[in-house]
């Protein structure tokens, strides 16, 4: 077995053609799956794995899978490729350079939930990524791999890529598949959720591709090998996205425990200049600010310990700031982020971010009191527990925490 | 006559059949891109056209140009060099890398080239916080990102733009 | 039914059907929880997040199922740290609603800030003003200081025209997405749309023209904030300054309930103006809508050019004269004409004024004619809709049958209701010869060719086919016949298919004419039947009706009679030719009553002074038979509604006390909450009366079919909601929506007959020429054109046409 579970192109040179991916025993847990295997079986193995979705969330992936809707057909398969979250490029790589095992992955998660149909969301930005994606698949339909009757069963499959047109929101399941009907991609309310109200109003599982190309890996190693894999807490391994000032900033696919400073200091070869490392967002723009002191480094990353700093773990995108970067001025930047992204449905989250932007584009031009600090702080506390779903409830987190955990880069800044 | 339809008619046929006979509209997303591909923008034909093909209210399909940042509504250079300056680029130097690409080619962010060929414009993340600077460049051939890139790189590419258009 | 479930919301107890949203639930015990985007006619989307609320819900053991105790024997609840809408959560058994809380005020008052934070401070200037939610809310939950700085107010047009009868103040709005929903869901008519994201998000429309809907007016009722205001309210009156005065709408069968706003203007010298129409709940009727004809159309009762005094002619120019000369001079004609005396009257009259003409017209021994192209009010009379079967009462056991009716363009608020049936489950059918918005939800389409209605609708009675088993296994069947392409005769035949049919699938009820006037049932009632056979009266009294400005051959035929008496609102090509013009009160300065298409009577109310020394129909006509010694009733029409009860088969109960009743209605609206409702008013003036059947004919007699005339091209008659009739074409706001001649073709015959979309041709008809515009779809069937009724091309049936190509236009 190589040393990678999710980034075998680095163990294995062009495992991105069909043949070298199948020489390493590509598509062989598809055809045992769906030759030999019921759907349920399936789901319980991913069940047993601790699989929880690496979008951001966190779901446990086999439960999610187990709520379908037997009652109502036909189901459909949703691959998350909308991949936006400031920081975070960990999708891109694998569709890129390893994209059989996430189509294997997609293809055996169709075969879990029984959908015959299976769509791979990009954002639009990803526009060579799809065209990529659509080669491989046709390789994947003329080797018989995709289509009718595989490997001789009555089960077909068919996937196809969507891609969207520039809008962070459509990484929210709902509002993905609102895009994907052709609207504007908006949160819908839940419930109903997915499994039971989903694309085209039909059961619909919606997984981030980095959760899919885990599944082949689970499927022939048995759900307990993954769970060993990782920490008590979160199960398997992960694709860490590294970035900001780091000397060699990446993606790096470890196991659930490893510690910031580990990845930080010993993957990403330590702070530019070796200046002092200051704070640490761990989910993207979403994240709290976490002072990056030694408790924190030495924190192991899985979701709770990661909880443990009041901060979340979320899709891992690490952006490490050294003593060079104000606070200040980065919640500026994610605030003009999440004013660019907010969809405009909920009051709090359009309203809120845009006042919350003129806020900070102030305190970080010099022009604000304290008092606007204050203001800020409790425009940003009033925004949450009101939206109508988790961009609005996360762009506050990096504000909130920014004022509270660095009170000295706001402090210099005002009048 | 509905110049889209006719243009690209084998394209949509292919794209339709992607979704559920009754699902027409999800294939407006690529409709429009289609409509961008000449004039880099979409018109208010297109969106008649778009709309007649997918059975949607033109004002539905524009609402979609509207909120999906990756339309447009209006002409710009041919091609749109949009530059990521979000969190993670922007601490590799994508702010300072912006403003002196713009210095070199001598317009400001959101200005076109006096030769209609080049648009700079600022984005948010592009999922390649590790390759800053970088940017992507939105044209009739589509999305093609250019990553770790400095001034240097750019206008060479920029040059090759030249070259090309003066064939 | 449902399953009932029992919640508290702040201590009160409400026992509701399950699913129920919390923000109902608390509306029928008297608790108003501020919303902005929910309302309550269309499915919550949870946008504003206005509702917030604490909500606990009992705890169930998980290995047990049993409820969870506390210590004292109560319930245990469990809340979320999080407040939530109350316009998303399903009520549920036990659950506990908190709404007075400190931290449900403070969410509130957060929301509101949100909200005000770019929200223009104009309230001084908007029409909105005085019944604007988010002012009444901010009264009671904001708070008195901005904490937003002033100079960061995002500032964007204030003054864009959608349409050129809405207005969009693109500060103003609050994205509630109230008029994007309404639009897209409630009238599938999607020609307003979002455009942008975030806090750039507004308005826009593409359509062409601008708003292109019938529905457009209705969006400013449910506007929570002043972003949306009406051309001919905008900067009007403040609403505090505006009486109040029930009406129905005279436009077309549906019977509408309205409320004209009215004010004391300088301009007409201190007397009540009409400054705007208002839908009035009627959940049987219209519920909280109106269309935008409904709305608009009431300009012609001010217009400048109402008849406002009796004209005589003298030495053949019409001069003014006294009422009593006219009056004794008409008198004395009708009388010496006795049966030679004709009276045509069109369904546009109230019932008292079309009672009083009918005593007159048989006192003098006289005919009366109804002038309309449409048959079958005596089978409406026997099985129309009912108090048990018309479109509020439909469910998923009934079926609906559309006949020869573009609804929406014929009676609008039918075709909502029908969609509503529909989307609820009631099977239905359409057949009409080209496919129209109907179509969207019928389960059954059936085409026929022209002349073929009433044969398309005996095969349904045969019981054969889907559609056929679906009308004979429903509960109840409504089936409403239009005037699509028909004549006199053979609207007869398909009317008597019609209740053939209804009578064949065993059902004794459901018949509904979709007349072109909002009276033309209760003309019927009243005794009148059509005919437009006015030749060789020696005397015509022509009342609310212009065959001589419709048809050059009728215009002969007014021609042609010694006298002629026109009772009219305008001078129009019938009383110009008039030897006596009688100034008419519009239903806007009287009272009386409307017979709608389902055949609920309805009460009008006077909301503005008569022009001049105009007079109500029926007191004319009263005044006259004083004068030939036939005693009508005069002084006020419910005396002659009591006649009506008395004489006219059916309407024993359809009395004015009976017609000024209310009941409690769903949703309830008041003026209280708006904005809850929106600013359609409730309803208390009265639901009118619904009329049960009378009794039942069983043998229907009819044709096959319609022999179309030979040719190459066919016109036939269509029905579009907005014409150049007497009333539409003096509302001036509507002016541009008011087509000029237009005819419509397939594509193909275009193509042959060397014409195009959009090019002007004369055209000839009945040995007519016009000029019209021609446009063409591909849903018109091949060798027809389709001729718009009441634009200014004659049509009464199907006839021969040709399509004359000018020179210059080839050139």
């Amino acid at each position: 077995m190589s040393e990678h579970v999710l980034l075998r192109h680095r163990d294995i040179p062009d495992i991105n053609k069909l043949d070298v991916y199948q020489a390493n025993d590509g598509f062989k847990i598809f055809n045992q799956v769906v030759t030999s295997m019921k759907p349920t079986e399936v789901t319980e193995i991913v069940k047993t794995s601790g699989l929880r979705g690496r979008g951001g969330a966190g779901f446990p992936t086999g439960l999610k899978w187990s709520f379908m809707d037997n009652d109502n057909w036909p189901h459909y398969f949703v691959a998350n490729a909308d991949e936006s979250e400031p920081g975070t490029f960990k999708d891109r790589e694998i569709m890129e350079s390893n994209p059989f095992q996430f189509l294997e992955g997609l293809a055996i998660s169709s075969y879990a939930i029984g959908a015959n149909a299976a769509y791979i969301y990009l954002r639009g930005e990803f526009w060579q990524v799809a065209h990529f994606l659509d080669q491989k698949i046709t390789e994947l339909e003329n080797a018989n791999l995709l289509g009718d009757n595989i490997f001789g069963t009555d089960y077909s499959l068919r996937i196809y890529t969507h891609l969207g047109a520039g809008a962070y929101i459509c990484g929210e399941e709902t509002a993905l598949l609102e895009s994907m009907e052709g609207k504007r991609g908006q949160p819908r309310l839940r419930p109903p959720f997915p499994p039971s109200y989903g694309l085209f109003g039909k059961p619909t599982i919606v997984n981030n591709v980095e959760t899919l190309t885990n599944v082949p890996a689970i499927i022939e190693n048995g759900g307990q090998w993954y769970q060993d894999l990782g920490t008590e807490d979160t199960a398997g391994v992960k694709v860490f996205s590294l970035s900001g000032r780091v000397n060699k900033p990446g993606n790096y696919e470890l196991p659930f425990g490893t510690t910031f400073r580990e990845l930080i200091y010993e993957n990403g070869g330590g702070i530019m200049d070796d200046r002092p490392i200051k704070a640490i967002m761990a989910a993207g723009a979403s994240s709290a600010m976490i002072v990056a002191d030694d408790k924190a480094l030495d924190t192991p990353m899985d979701y709770a310990s990661v909880r443990t700093l009041d901060a979340d773990l979320g899709s891992a995108s690490i952006i490490v700031m050294d003593d060079t970067v104000d606070i200040d001025w980065v919640i500026n930047k994610t605030i003009s982020f999440f004013k660019h992204e907010s969809c405009g449905k909920c009051t709090p989250c359009r309203e809120g971010n845009y006042w919350m932007h003129n806020l900070t584009e102030r305190i970080h031009a010099g022009d604000a009191s304290s008092d606007d600090v204050e203001l800020l702080h409790n425009v940003a506390s009033n925004i949450q527990g009101k939206c109508l779903c988790a961009l609005g409830e996360f762009s506050i987190q990096a504000v909130l925490t920014g004022i509270e955990r660095f009170p000295k880069d706001f402090e210099t800044k005002v009048r | 006559m509905n110049k889209i339809a006719e243009k690209y008619t084998d394209e949509i046929q292919q794209v339709l059949a992607k979704y559920p006979p009754e699902q027409k509209r999800s294939a407006v997303m690529a409709l429009l891109y289609m409509a961008q591909r000449e004039g880099g923008f979409v018109s208010k034909e297109d969106l008649v056209d778009i709309g007649e093909i997918l059975d949607m209210a033109p004002t539905e399909v524009v609402s979609l140009v509207g909120f999906y940042s990756l339309y447009h509504d209006e002409a710009a250079g041919k091609y749109r060099i949009q530059v990521c300056t979000d969190l993670s680029c922007a601490l590799r130097g994508a702010d300072q890398f912006l403003s002196d690409l713009c210095e070199n080619i001598g317009i400001k962010v959101g200005e076109t080239t006096d030769d209609g060929l080049v648009t700079i414009e600022e984005v948010k993340c592009l999922a390649a916080c590790d390759k800053a600077p970088m940017f992507q460049v939105q044209s009739s051939e589509g999305i093609e990102y250019h990553e770790l890139q400095d001034v240097d790189s750019t206008m060479t590419l920029i040059e090759s733009w030249k070259e090309k258009e003066a064939k | 039914m449902a399953k009932e479930v029992t919640l508290t919301i702040d201590g009160q107890q409400v026992t509701v059907p399950a699913g129920t949203v919390v923000v109902d639930a608390a509306k029928k015990i008297g608790i108003d929880i501020p919303v902005f985007c929910y309302h309550p006619k269309m499915e919550p989307v949870g946008m504003c997040r206005m509702c917030l609320v604490e909500v606990g819900r009992p705890v169930y053991d998980r290995a047990t199922g049993e409820l969870v105790l506390e210590e004292d024997g109560s319930p245990k609840l469990q809340f979320w740290d999080n407040l939530e809408t109350a316009c998303t959560i399903p009520a549920s058994e036990g659950m506990v609603v908190k709404g007075m809380t400190e931290k449900v005020q403070k969410g509130r008052k957060d929301i509101l800030e949100f909200l005000l934070t770019s929200h223009p401070l104009d309230c001084p200037v908007c029409d909105k003003g005085g019944e604007c939610p988010l002012q009444n809310i901010t009264l009671e939950y904001g708070s008195s200081e901005s904490r937003f700085d002033f100079d960061n107010k995002i500032h964007f047009d204030k003054k864009v025209p959608l349409g050129d009868l809405i207005y969009l103040d693109r500060e103003r709005c609050i994205q509630c997405a109230r008029c994007v929903r309404f639009q897209r869901d409630i009238v599938e008519d999607p020609v307003i749309q979002f455009y942008n994201r975030g806090r750039k998000t507004d308005i826009v429309t593409i359509s062409e023209p601008g708003f292109d809907s019938y529905w457009s007016g209705n969006t400013t009722d449910i506007c929570p904030v002043g972003a949306l205001t009406t051309a001919d309210f905008r900067f009007g009156a403040r609403s505090w300054e505006l009486n109040q005065s029930a009406s129905i709408c005279t436009h077309c069968a549906v019977g509408c309930n309205l409320t004209y706003n009215t004010r004391r203007e300088a301009k007409s010298g201190g007397d009540f103006v009409i400054k705007r129409a208002m839908p009035r709940q009627n959940e049987a009727v219209n519920e909280l809508w109106i269309c935008d004809k409904g709305r608009f159309a009431h300009h012609f009762t001010d217009s400048a050019d109402r008849l406002t005094q009796p004209l005589m002619r003298v030495d053949g120019e019409l001069v003014p004269v006294g009422w009593d000369e006219a009056l004794s001079l008409a008198a004395e004609k009708f009388q010496t004409a006795g049966k030679d005396l004709v009276t045509l009257v069109s369904g546009r009259l109230p019932n008292e004024d079309l009672y009083n003409l009918q005593q007159l017209t048989a006192g003098l021994k006289g005919s009366s004619s109804l002038y309309t192209q449409m048959a079958g009010g005596d089978l409406v009379a026997q099985m129309g809709a009912t108090e048990e079967n018309n479109l509020s009462t439909l469910t998923a056991e009934d079926a609906i049958l559309v006949v020869g009716s573009d609804l929406e363009e014929e009676a609008p608020i039918w075709w909502l209701g029908v969609k509503q049936a529909a989307v609820k489950g009631t099977t239905l059918i359409v057949a009409n010869p080209r496919p129209t918005k109907t179509d969207q939800h019928a389960d059954f389409k059936i085409r026929y060719a022209y002349g073929e209605g009433a044969a398309a609708v005996e095969s349904l009675g045969s019981g054969a086919g889907e559609a056929g088993e679906a009308l004979a296994k429903a509960k109840n069947v409504m089936v409403f016949f239009g005037s699509e392409g028909t004549n006199l005769a053979a609207s007869s035949a398909l009317a008597e298919a019609c209740g053939d049919l209804l009578t064949k699938t065993g059902h004794s009820s459901g018949l509904v004419g979709v007349w072109p006037r909002a009276n033309t049932q209760g003309a019927w009632d009243m005794g009148f039947r059509p005919s437009t056979e006015i030749n060789g009266a020696k005397s015509l009294y022509i009342v609310a009706a212009d065959p001589a400005g419709d048809d050059p051959a009728l215009a002969e035929a007014v021609k042609a009679a010694d006298f002629v008496v026109v009772q009219e609102l305008f001078l129009t090509e019938t009383a110009k030719l008039a030897d006596l013009v009688f100034p008419a009160q519009a239903q806007t300065e009287r009272e009386g009553s409307f017979t709608s298409g389902m055949r609920r009577v309805q009460r009008f109310y006077m909301a503005v002074k008569a022009a001049g020394d105009s007079r109500p129909d029926f007191d004319i006509t009263a005044q006259l038979g004083a004068k030939a010694g036939i005693d009508l009733k005069g002084l006020a029409p419910s005396l002659v509604m009591s006649e009506i009860n008395a004489k006219i088969a059916g309407y024993a109960d359809a009395t004015y006390t009976k017609m000024a009743q209310v009941s409690e209605q769903w949703p309830i609206i008041n003026r209280a909450d708006l904005f809850y409702g929106g600013t359609s008013y409730e309803n208390n003036a009265g639901l009118g009366v619904q009329l049960g059947s009378i009794k039942k004919s069983e043998v229907f007699k009819y044709t096959d079919g319609l022999e179309l005339p030979d040719g190459d091209l066919i016109a036939v008659p269509i029905t579009r909601l907005y014409d150049r009739g007497t009333m539409l074409s003096k509302s001036e706001v509507l002016g541009s929506h008011l087509p000029e001649p237009f005819v419509v073709l397939n594509p193909e015959d275009a193509q042959r007959v060397k014409t195009a979309d959009g090019m002007t041709v004369s055209i000839t008809l009945a040995e007519e020429s016009y000029v019209a515009v021609v446009g063409t779809d591909e849903t018109v069937p091949t060798g027809i054109v389709l001729v718009p009724r009441s634009v200014g091309m004659p049509i009464s049936g199907p006839a021969k046409l040709e399509i004359h190509i000018a020179e210059t236009t080839l050139a």
